[in-house]
């Protein structure tokens, strides 16, 4: 299937609120995902005849359920704050792009059927009935929201845009109208274990692979064990990271660090994916099901500490979910959630990030490195929105900003920040999060890197950088794509493991 | 959709992936590899064929690095990296050289 032709958008120095244009990105909208899709994950398997009736019943059941979601329908004041500080709109123009009006598909049906003012008059309030052009609306720009939350940092109420859009998904799901992408990843997750689909023995003839790999380039036997009872660790990583380039160069830093400090270490097949994309599609009950894989995973193993890979929503579900999810953390009541944290070692954070875990051993002197190993390249960071604006890491506010960096200061001597309000908890979405890594969205993909790209050329420009290292998954596949339509080469983006593991010290082989 | 060959349908989803791998023919994917507008070499058939084969022995598409790996050792060490491959398949070895070989897409975050 060729692709479809757009223009790319041009880079300025200076990002430009857009002229509008609207309806510009009307026609982008993901695949349907098929009636299998959606019923394995118990949605009706097409659009119900009374699709009406439950939308508004499943928003009426959400109301209920979160009151956050409440407030944020009722305090916008239609300030205009967020309207240029999301990365979709700025780089398509698409005035539904602005937070505020892609919010309001969903505020003017929660207004028409919930609020007095709306039932009585609903034209003077901006109340509207859900039509089926509505709906296709709502699937159409609830999936050109990556749910990255920079517009909420910008909010005086500190409306949370991506509850929003969670919602929007959720009682699509509920009617039928869910969306291909994440919808048939979840199930694999569920049947195979992981996003890819990857069955045990590919993941073991993988792994054996990349240990060969390690010892022909160092000549030291470093291990990628999988399913390994009593080992001290427990890591869960995106499926990505065995998969895809440059995501596997992090996952050999993982192993190498492992090794250097002598910590015992094991990936498991059944929760062989840190990705929980129900958090995407707004289900909490999703979340907690491929959340449950990991607790059984650990409880099986028998593992005193989890690990998190670099994975950038992973991390947030991890942080702030997992606790009551599954009990790993404190907050699990449920037997196996307290079985887990008798488990688990109090003397660790749970779960522990990747990076927590390497900055950590750098900081007591445990890991040696060869700085210079890295010369060759000019590096920045790039912020991943789910780590910068929904968790923390280490001890200190900001962790997730300094801890990334000073990993990448600690094994590289060239490193360059892009500009001030394009990083830390400002930073731009890398344009494929939420869901949108998918073929079919390219077009809304490549504008939304826009900002990022901006941000980019100008460290490019200045200072020869050539690596942009960040912590995610999707970002990492994002810009592989996106990077050559703006004339950068796909191979400048890489993990911060891939760093280390470049520079890493492993003593005698 | 579907591609209509020799007096048989063969079955493709929304993204033109053959929708049964059973169905596959070199045939077949001489029209898959027209549609991604990709003129077939000898270099080309020798990644599609590693596919097929890896495929069949673990339900999946194998790794870049494993299938980068097998090429190099294959073709010389200068062909082992993913540059080579995209130079053959310059949407992206993953997912390009999958539809031809009549393998599902490889999901997720890559």
């Amino acid at each position: 299937m060729a692709a479809a032709e757009f223009t790319t958008p041009e880079m300025k120095e200076f990002a430009e609120v857009p002229r509008l244009q609207p309806g510009a990105m009307a026609q982008s909208k993901p695949f349907l995902a098929s009636d299998k899709m959606n019923e394995a994950l118990g949605f009706p398997g097409t659009l119900v005849p009374d699709w009406h009736e439950k939308a508004i019943g499943r928003l009426g059941e959400l109301l209920k359920k979160y009151r956050s979601l409440k407030v944020y329908l009722d305090a916008c004041v239609h300030c205009g704050a967020c309207t240029d500080k999301c990365h979709y709109f700025l780089g398509s123009g698409d005035p539904k792009n602005m937070p505020v009006a892609r919010q309001d598909l969903l505020r003017g049906v929660y207004r028409r059927h919930f609020t007095l003012a709306g039932k009585l008059m609903p034209k003077l309030v901006g109340a509207q009935e859900l039509t089926r052009e509505l709906l296709d609306d709502w699937f159409n720009y609830f999936h050109q929201c990556s749910e990255c939350r920079r517009c909420s940092v910008f909010c005086p109420y500190g409306i949370d845009t991506a509850e929003i859009t969670m919602a929007g998904r959720d009682i699509l799901d509920t009617v039928g109208y869910g969306q291909k992408y994440s919808n048939e990843i979840i199930g694999k997750v569920h049947k195979v274990g992981n996003n890819l689909g990857l069955p045990g023995p590919a993941l073991l003839d993988t792994l054996q692979g990349l240990e060969e790999d390690v010892k022909e380039d160092t000549g030291v036997d470093v291990r990628y064990p999988l399913d390994e009872k009593g080992a001290e660790v427990l890591l869960i990583t995106p499926s990505a990271d065995f998969f895809a380039e440059p995501h596997v160069e992090s996952l050999i830093g993982y192993g190498k660090v492992f090794h250097a400090a002598g910590i015992s270490w094991t990936l498991s097949s059944k929760a062989s994916e840190a990705a929980n994309f129900g958090m995407f599609i707004g289900s909490y009950e999703q979340m907690r099901q491929v959340a449950l894989r990991i607790r059984e995973a650990a409880l099986e193993l028998g593992a005193k500490r989890i690990v998190v890979g670099e994975c950038g929503h992973a991390w947030r579900v991890a942080y702030s979910f997992w606790n009551t999810l599954t009990g790993i953390g404190a907050g699990g009541e449920d037997p196996f959630a307290l079985q887990l944290q008798n488990q688990l070692d109090p003397a660790h954070k749970q779960p522990t990030h990747i990076c927590e875990l390497t900055w950590d051993l750098i900081r007591r002197g445990a890991l040696k490195f060869d700085k210079a190993a890295n010369d060759h390249r000019v590096i920045t960071f790039h912020d991943s929105c789910n780590v910068a604006r929904a968790s923390r890491m280490g001890d200190a506010p900001g962790g997730q900003f300094d801890i990334p960096r000073a990993i990448i200061r600690a094994v590289a001597n060239n490193y360059f920040e892009m500009p001030a309000g394009t990083t830390h908890e400002a930073t731009f979405c890398c344009g494929g999060g939420g869901g949108l890594l998918t073929d079919e969205l390219i077009e809304i993909r490549v504008k939304g890197a826009l900002p990022r790209m901006d941000a980019l050329n100008q460290v490019v420009e200045r200072h020869g950088v050539n690596f942009m290292a960040t912590i995610c998954a999707i970002c990492k596949a994002q810009f592989t794509k996106v990077l050559p339509y703006y004339k950068f080469n796909r191979g400048m983006v890489g993990g911060v493991h891939q760093l280390v593991s470049t520079a890493i010290r492993l003593g005698e082989a | 959709m579907a591609i209509e060959l020799n007096g048989k349908t063969y079955e493709t989803d929304e993204e033109g992936y053959l929708t049964d791998i059973n169905e596959w023919n070199e045939d077949v994917a001489k029209i898959l590899a027209q549609n991604e507008n990709i003129d077939m070499t000898e270099q080309h058939w020798e990644v599609i064929e590693f596919l097929r084969e890896y495929y069949n022995e673990f339900q999946i598409a194998p790794a870049v690095r494993v299938l980068t790996k097998a090429i190099g050792k294959k073709l010389g060490p200068e062909k082992g990296n993913s540059q080579y491959l995209y130079e053959l398949f310059p949407y992206g070895p993953g997912k390009q050289a999958c539809k031809i070989a009549g393998l599902p897409k490889p999901t997720g975050c890559i």
